[in-house]
């Protein structure tokens, strides 16, 4: 019994050693909790066997649902269905701010989507709606006017800068004061601090604000978590939740944006913090979106000089960038760095477009992990967004479409400093937002894939899709994301930077002196990271090897 | 006699509203030059089979739609709405909010035993409907996870449930170069287990539909609203009543029993010999053909050149492989309209190069977990290329 590999259910020989079988039942939170848990309960109950179950809040309500015989097995075609919902967890100084610009323009995508003010299925993927009047928990609303929107996240920061001023600033109603954890001394650029001390010290707040946020969700199918590898907490104890979202939510995917520290990083332990933080992203993350934040600078670089130099015939349209904000943020004083995030947060809109709003040929979060990871370490990829900005001319000619198709593949476009047109592709992503149709599609794929070179196994391989609403201020726009081993210098490089600091021992004491960090957490982080890029070298040394047809099966007839 | 027809997947649902959009329209459209009383025997006939009526006279299509997540099927049912025409029945949908992702394990083995019930009590809901019930059409694509791995499973307790009645299944062949990385996993696997339980594979290529869209038909910039239309256009044409004089109803003639006049004869197969090298290769050896003329001169028309003994395997002779069903009711706008559905060696050279992609693929182990995951293991894999191979093979030695 339960043999068939559905994940859930283990079995465990009792404790007791009277032959009795324990059924132990682990980590369920999703609609697919119901079915096991009956069979589950139907199966134990027949051989006579007890059944145990794990302590979430969620795991006992259903065994309680069930047990009562209202479980979700029968169908109410009537029910209205909703489309699936994601928590963003934004972790560190970076990671909020990154996030805010995210809310920002996610509010803007909707509004301007959404003219009449329902609360429709395309937001609640990312807010809830809630009656503030309210006290407590009961005020959420799931369908008709919008009240008023909560952003779906959790906010950690250990120190409490940068969140205060989200809490000041003109997003402060999208938040919930119930969704934040904050210190005050932050983690001095320690990944140990972030990992072991805020770890453990927050670890039951962060599974309690996490269980919450799951609760108000009807279908989580998501948690991205977007944080820097360089410093301490984005570092430290966004890596260290990684495991608690993991073990409580094991269904639930775990999509990561992480900011790799450039060469020139003004922390000097950044390549410490990053690689111990890889481990973690290495054994715990679905999916992994490496930034840099050089290539984001030369990004902004690029547009400012197209902008500025007279070159262009026509004028940039004025909300086009991709790297301009709402209305909202453009009243204070603009930071550097807001240009810079919020590519990153176009990118994250625009990952997941095809999964809120309608198209010809969707594309739903599950499909990027289940298409673009051939095995399971294999996680990283490496994206570009186009077009950066557009011209006030709205009827795009074919050529100008494809020189979208071009770009996306162009080394200067990339959000990483990589190449991927002289590496070798694992697979290869095309979500195309927009009055794009299949043939515009199957035209630039057929016109790039010569100058590609793809894995032996996988020459055609390329996942696709197709939303028909565009970003704002954009009359169409391609996210590209390829699992190629064009991140491996940067691997490689941060290893280096990392072996340079090492061999000296500097700066190791301000780790070891943690409790709970030992030598051996800086060899086993280093190995991990070595036996990744060995996998990439294999790889690329199938490169430029004939591609051979394996003998098939020979069938006696 | 009715169809009840099972729209699976994104694919499987956009395709469906465009089939009962074109067989409506035809069904309304202008007699040509057949008899007031031909025509209405011809949409009555047209009437019955695919839509069932409601009190205030708008046909409701007999159509299940099924999808794991909820945009498709919500946007197909108000598109049905929205023309006036005719609609979906309210209760004929089943939901859910989480979709596929593409895979064939989840599909076949969480979703499908997960949502058995449900789904097949909808079905018998609308096969309770029919008056005189004729069999199911599945519409599918084999490229995704919903359409190819759920709609395995659904005709499988088709074929469990409802042995005697006939299964056609429309597929969609995925463009050669990917929609979906992992398309030709998904491909086998849904072949090979539709070869069990399904009568008839009717099987359409993106590739050459889109081919057709550019060369003959011109379209400059190409949408799967185009594609789909070509395509109901020539379901329609196939679908839509045929004249019969053997019976006093004359349009009674079961569409899904083409199965019946393309499969291979009953008295089993002839031994092997050599195959012939002088063969002339210009033709795909057929087993069997059947050509559907609809429109003007219908009775005159040629059809001599189908039955040329070179077409077709030698073991067969063209009196019992090849079929002409005429019509002079016209299809839709056409004067004249013919259609031939073949179950000829075409398919080889796709299928070969799908079972070699995958096999490749495969050999790599390359996202083999995705699928482990979920209780579709490697032994599983092996069984699909192996019932493949020999399909293969077979149609290689006609």
């Amino acid at each position: 019994m339960l043999t068939r590999q559905l994940g859930y259910a283990v079995q465990k020989p009792s404790l007791y050693g009277n032959g009795d079988t324990q059924v132990h039942l682990r980590g369920l939170l999703t609609e697919n909790l119901s079915l096991n848990l009956q069979t589950c309960l139907a199966t134990a109950e027949a051989c006579g066997s007890s059944v145990t179950y794990g302590s979430s809040l969620a795991e006992r309500r259903c065994v309680e649902e069930c047990r009562s015989g209202r479980g979700l097995a029968s169908s109410r075609s009537r029910r209205r269905t909703t489309m699936t919902q994601s928590v963003v967890v934004q972790v560190g100084q970076c990671g909020n701010q990154i996030g805010c610009c995210f809310w920002d323009l996610a509010l803007r995508e909707h509004a301007a989507v959404n003219q009449k003010g329902i609360y429709d299925e395309a937001i609640s993927s990312f807010f809830r709606n809630v009656d503030t009047r309210v006290v407590g928990d009961g005020g959420s609303i799931s369908k008709g006017k919008i009240c008023s929107l909560k952003a779906r996240a959790v906010l950690i920061d250990m120190e409490e800068g940068v969140v205060n001023e989200i809490l000041q600033g003109p997003l402060r109603d999208v938040f919930d004061t119930k969704q934040l954890i904050t210190d005050i001394s932050g983690s001095g650029n320690n990944w140990a601090v972030g990992h072991k001390v805020f770890g453990s010290l927050y670890q039951d707040q962060i599974l309690e604000k996490f269980r919450k946020s799951a609760e108000h969700c009807d279908c989580l199918q998501c948690f991205f978590i977007i944080h820097s590898m360089g410093g301490g907490t984005g570092s430290g104890l966004g890596t260290f939740l990684l495991k608690v979202l993991e073990d409580e939510f094991p269904e639930v995917y775990r999509f990561v944006t992480s900011i790799y520290p450039s060469g020139e990083d003004d922390v000097i332990t950044s390549p410490y913090n990053s690689i111990l933080a890889m481990k973690e992203l290495n054994e715990h993350a679905d999916c992994v979106l490496p930034i840099d934040n050089q290539s984001l600078f030369d990004i902004i670089s690029k547009i400012d000089l197209m902008v500025n130099s007279g070159k262009l015939g026509t004028t940039v349209k004025p909300k086009s960038l991709v790297t301009s904000s709402s209305g909202a943020l453009k009243k204070r004083h603009k930071k550097p760095f807001d240009a810079m995030n919020n590519i990153v947060a176009n990118l994250l809109l625009n990952l997941t477009s095809s999964a809120r709003f309608e198209g010809s040929l969707n594309m739903d979060l599950n499909e990027i992990s289940m298409n673009l990871v051939p095995f399971p370490q294999l996680h990283y990829l490496v994206s570009s967004l186009t077009p950066l900005y557009t011209l006030t001319d709205v009827n795009i000619p074919p050529r100008r479409l494809d020189q979208m198709f071009s770009d996306a593949f162009s080394k200067d476009h990339q959000l990483l400093r990589a190449d991927p047109k002289h590496s070798l592709y694992l697979a290869c992503a095309l979500m195309v937002r927009g009055n794009v149709q299949i043939s515009d599609l199957r035209r630039n794929i057929e016109r790039l894939k010569p100058s590609l070179q793809f894995v032996s196994w996988n020459q055609e391989g390329w996942k696709t899709s197709l939303c028909s609403v565009p970003p704002v201020g954009h009359s169409h726009s391609l996210l590209a994301l390829a699992n190629n081993t064009c991140v491996k210098p940067t691997f490689m490089e941060l290893k280096e930077r990392f072996m340079r600091l090492y061999k000296k021992k500097a700066h190791l004491h301000h780790y070891l002196q943690v409790e709970g960090m030992e030598e051996s957490c800086f060899t086993e982080a280093v190995s991990s990271l070595s036996a990744l890029i060995q996998e990439y070298d294999q790889l690329d040394a199938t490169k430029n090897m004939p591609v051979q047809d394996l003998p098939r099966l020979s069938i006696a007839m | 006699m009715s169809i009840v027809t099972v729209q699976l997947g994104q694919c499987g649902n956009q395709i469906g509203f465009e089939v009962f959009d074109a067989l409506l329209s035809d069904s309304h459209s202008s007699q040509g030059l057949c008899s007031m009383r031909e025509n209405e025997a011809y949409q009555a006939s047209c009437k019955e089979r695919f839509f069932s009526e409601e009190e205030n006279g708008v046909p409701i299509a007999r159509a299940v739609l099924v999808d794991m997540e909820p945009k498709v099927i919500n946007q197909t049912l108000s598109k049905a709405a929205q023309s006036g025409q005719w609609k979906y029945g309210q209760h004929a949908c089943f939901c859910q909010k989480q979709g596929s992702g593409n895979n064939w394990a989840y599909g076949y083995s969480v979703h499908g035993p997960r949502h058995e019930e449900s789904i097949m009590n909808i079905i018998r809901k609308e096969v309770e409907k029919c008056d005189s019930f004729s069999g199911f059409f599945i519409i599918m694509s084999m490229a995704g996870g919903t359409g190819s791995g759920l709609g395995a499973f659904v005709t499988q307790n088709l074929e469990d449930q409802y042995s005697n009645s006939l299964k056609m299944n429309q597929i969609i062949w995925p463009y050669g170069t990917g929609e979906v990385i992992v398309q030709n996993y998904n491909s086998i696997l849904t072949l090979s287990h539709l070869y069990r339980s399904s009568d008839a594979l009717l099987l359409h290529e993106n590739d050459a539909i889109h081919k057709i869209c550019a060369k003959l038909m011109n379209i400059k910039q190409i949408s799967f609203s185009d594609i789909n239309q070509v395509l109901a256009h020539q379901l329609g044409s196939v679908f839509q009543p045929t004249y019969s004089a053997e019976s006093s109803f004359h349009y009674r003639r079961n569409p899904l029993g083409i199965d019946r006049h393309v499969r291979p004869p009953l008295s089993g197969l002839p031994p092997l010999s050599k195959m012939s090298l002088n063969k002339d290769l210009h033709f795909n050896t057929s087993i069997a053909n059947l050509v559907i003329l609809r429109g003007k001169d219908v009775q005159s028309a040629d059809v001599e050149g189908f039955k040329d003994p070179a077409l077709y395997t030698s073991w067969l002779k063209p009196v019992n492989a090849f079929n002409v069903w005429k019509t002079q009711r016209a299809f839709s706008k056409y004067e004249k309209s013919a259609v031939l559905v073949s179950n000829s060696q075409f398919l080889v050279k796709p299928l070969d190069m799908i079972v070699g992609k995958a096999w490749n693929m495969f050999a790599s182990k390359a996202y083999i977990h995705q699928y482990t995951k979920f209780g579709i293991e490697e032994e599983d894999f092996l069984d699909s290329f192996t019932s493949l191979e020999q399909v293969v093979a077979s149609y290689c030695n006609l």
